[in-house]
């Protein structure tokens, strides 16, 4: 279409009148909602985690560009959309995640995850998850490494796995560890810590993140801010972040009640690992979640429960991410069950109206 | 069917989802109805309703008088035509519309200097018709839904015979952003409404009268209840504003918490439902025998200098009012009717008929928020679904619509959609929608037409 103004006359059709939120506004706020996390992550673990956004990020934009470019389509990486997943994934990492890895699963999760499909709209997981799941399953062990937080030095110096060379393994970091001498660091998350040695973390550390884990999963008190300011913006389903807390929240209080020296307390349940990073900026993702209301309230639920599930009973500590992944994939057949009942409906199927 | 007191406690006394876009209606809401003069000629389209068009009684060079009949009606589903001027008629021909397709009218040279006096018609006592009389007599005054539909409304008051209307509702809502002729109505001429509401009752048995109006038009609430008559019979509700208020689904929903059923008429859950202008107009014409020949148009709009509510005579061409009026720009974007449902109009030839309610007017700088903007994928975000007042998945349609699943359209509903357009409005990823669901129900009247 041409300049507006060169036209004699405009003909559309109705409604004339757009509300002004557009799709480039409410990926760059949840970029906005997401920066306070992204900062007290970096001060958590320093330069490493800075260099783990900054690459993700640039990683998940320049590949979207590229297969667009490569598909003779119109770059689409304006929409913010590319930036979020580069966000989201940098966060989901382990702080001192090799860099080479990390740019591979980046590539991974948009090429893979995203445009594979289609790009915006058409995807049917987060993309940000699917590249975890690539790194999950193809770097195990860097994928576990953990590095204790407010290290000293940790805005001066990277964390030595940081920087491996492309294609080899993760230098050691024991003798970094040594060096940098932080008393009782076993290398666990509290999730960890919990699964495999009972053993619990105080609320309020898991609260404001003092704690060891992936960059963005330790300040539960940020990401609840950032949510709520998408949801005050009606950015946000707040069904899903609800029904996704609640329902972890309700069954994991159950087997606390059952056991409670087998089983974690809800609240811890509920500030660990990756749950609230998850329920608010992950499984909120619009595109992998259903567009009905009642079918957010099940999708919520089914990713709450698989998540306490996998938590309690699966091989791993962590749930979150194949929960989500699994919502994901359940969405399209959640929406279908749960179509609104239209105005008007009629009770009984009439012979003829 | 819930109680009234269920459904205010269920709903806040409206009606589920809709949306609440910028109302507008500062730039006229507080300007008295005033008369706008003749133009020097008038078209007057033969097909200004919903149905079959008039047939002309009058050749060309012919003298007419202002309130003649110059076409009759064709069939039951069809309305006279009276002249809104004294003047002599020019030639029958093509005429440009609102909607776009040119359709016969009649050219009428309004006579300068004439008293414009209406001579038609003669003072009747309405409580002396039976009902069947009534809706003759409603069909002689060429009336029809003059809140946008242009449905005649002698043939909305004829129910089928299994129906049985016990409330009648009057739409006062106008939800539509900028107009405010219902608004001034209500307030200006509060007595004809309550005529009219009477009148209608009477004419399809209904024991019950409800005016509902929004809440952003107290005062015109306040007009009404105080010429209310004594017996109770017909009482004013306010509703919160909220759009599309005004549609028929809604509104029985909103005032009495009535759901018509798919595909059927508001008559078979026992309600009637006409507009306040249309009300106004029976309560106006009915006791004189006179037809309907001017209407009440808001001109509104930043682009236009002199913003108000004038009483125009049908047929004035477009071009005389805003030259009248003054406006900014080359109105290149110029709208008849509401922002939400009206049309864009090619040509300033285009004269005013039954059903124009409202010209719209932006500013050239205003254009580009108006224009279509740049569309994004479907991002799933359901904000179409909440805001569905029919409780359809225009997210899913949408998908349809794009794969040209015409067919699969209609089983998620695609007919019971009447194109008030928040979907479209809501859709952060400015996704055409509304016009999707035009060219697909389209597709879809070809496709059946072509099994046949």
């Amino acid at each position: 279409m041409s300049a507006s103004s060169d036209k004699p006359v405009q003909l559309h059709t109705s409604p004339h009148l757009h509300q002004p939120l557009t799709v480039e506004k409410i990926m760059r706020h949840v970029v906005y909602a997401m920066l306070p996390m992204c900062a007290w992550s970096v001060y958590q673990f320093g330069l490493s985690v800075l260099m783990l956004l900054i690459v993700c990020t640039a990683v998940c934009i320049g590949t979207e560009h590229l297969i667009c470019r490569w598909s003779g389509k119109p770059s689409t990486v304006n929409d913010w959309s590319a930036a979020i997943t580069g966000i989201l994934l940098a966060l989901i990492l382990p702080p001192g995640f090799p860099i080479w890895m990390a740019v591979v699963s980046a590539v991974f999760g948009v090429a893979v995850g995203k445009m594979f499909w289609g790009g915006l709209g058409f995807n049917v997981m987060n993309p940000a998850l699917v590249g975890r799941a690539f790194a999950q399953a193809a770097f195990t062990v860097p994928m576990t490494t953990w590095v204790p937080s407010m290290a000293p030095g940790r805005f001066t110096q990277f964390i030595p796995s940081t920087w491996t060379p492309p294609l080899m393994v993760p230098r050691p970091i024991a003798e970094w560890l040594d060096q940098i001498a932080v008393d009782g660091f076993t290398g666990a998350t509290p999730l960890a810590l919990m699964k495999y040695n009972q053993e619990s973390t105080e609320t309020l550390a898991l609260l404001t993140g003092t704690i060891t884990g992936s960059a963005g999963e330790t300040s539960a008190l940020l990401i609840l801010l950032g949510g709520l300011y998408l949801i005050v913006r009606k950015m946000m389903d707040w069904r899903i972040t609800v029904s996704i807390l609640g329902s972890a929240f309700i069954l994991s209080g159950i087997f606390y009640w059952v056991d409670p020296t087998i089983y974690p307390s809800p609240f811890f349940t509920l500030f660990t690992g990756g749950l609230m990073l998850g329920a608010v900026f992950m499984a909120t993702d619009m595109v992998g979640s259903p567009e009905t209301a009642k079918g957010a309230w099940v999708y919520g639920i089914l990713i709450g429960v698989l998540t306490v599930i996998i938590r309690l009973f699966g091989g791993l500590n962590e749930g979150v991410m194949y929960a989500i992944l699994l919502g994901n994939a359940a969405s399209p057949l959640i929406s279908k069950m749960t179509q609104p009942r239209k105005y008007g409906a009629l009770k009984k199927r009439e012979a003829k109206a | 069917m819930l109680s009234d007191l269920q459904h205010s406690l269920l709903n806040g006394g409206s009606f589920a989802h809709g949306i609440h876009p910028p109302d507008n209606k500062h730039y006229t809401a507080g300007k008295p109805i005033t008369r706008f003069p003749f133009p020097p000629e008038l078209t007057l389209l033969l097909s200004q309703h919903f149905g079959k068009p008039s047939k002309p009684l009058v050749r060309p060079g012919q003298e007419v008088v202002r309130g003649e009949p110059i076409a009759e009606a064709d069939g039951f589903m069809s309305v006279p035509l009276h002249a809104p001027a004294t003047g002599v008629i020019r030639k029958i021909d093509w005429a440009p519309t609102q909607k776009g397709p040119r359709v016969p009218a009649i050219y009428l040279t309004v006579t300068p200097g004439d008293s414009q006096e209406i001579l038609y018609g003669a003072q009747r006592d309405i409580d002396q018709l039976s009902p069947k009389e009534i809706l003759q007599a409603i069909q002689d005054t060429g009336l029809v839904g003059l809140g946008g539909a242009a449905f005649p409304t002698h043939v909305k008051m004829s129910p089928p015979p299994e129906h049985t209307v016990d409330t009648i509702l009057i739409n006062g809502c106008e939800c539509e952003p900028y107009l405010t002729t219902d608004h001034r109505l209500m307030l200006e001429q509060p007595e004809a409404l309550v005529r009219g509401t009477q009148i209608l009752m009477r004419a399809m048995g209904a024991q019950r009268g409800v005016i509902g109006t929004e809440d952003n038009k107290r005062d015109a609430a306040e007009a009404i209840k105080r010429v209310l008559p004594s017996d109770g019979s017909v009482t004013v509700k306010v509703v919160p504003t909220k759009y599309p208020q005004g549609a028929e689904k809604m509104l029985a929903k909103a005032l009495v918490g009535r759901e018509i059923p798919s595909g059927q008429y508001p008559s078979s859950v026992g309600l009637g439902v006409f507009n306040v202008a249309t009300t106004n107009q029976i309560g106006t014409l009915l006791p004189m025998q006179r037809g309907v020949i001017e209407r009440v148009v808001t001109v509104t709009g930043p682009g236009v200098d002199k913003p108000g509510n004038y009483l125009v005579a049908l047929g004035t061409p477009l071009r005389f009012i805003l030259q009248r009026l003054g406006y900014h720009g080359s109105a290149k974007y110029l709208i008849m009717g509401g922002p939400m449902m009206g049309d864009t109009v090619s040509s300033l030839d285009v004269p005013i008929t039954k059903g124009c309610g409202g010209i719209l007017v932006p500013r050239p700088e205003d254009i580009d928020n108006l224009a279509p903007r740049r569309t994004y994928p479907c991002i799933n975000c359901g904000k179409c679904v909440e805001a569905c007042p029919m409780f359809l998945n225009p997210a899913v349609l949408g998908k349809l619509a794009v794969k040209r699943q015409h067919e699969e359209m209609l089983e998620y509903n695609l007919l019971d959609c009447f194109e008030c357009g928040c979907c479209s409005y809501v859709c952060p990823s400015s996704i055409p929608l509304v016009q999707y669901f035009r060219v697909s129900k389209a597709m879809n009247r070809e496709l059946k037409a072509a099994a046949k």
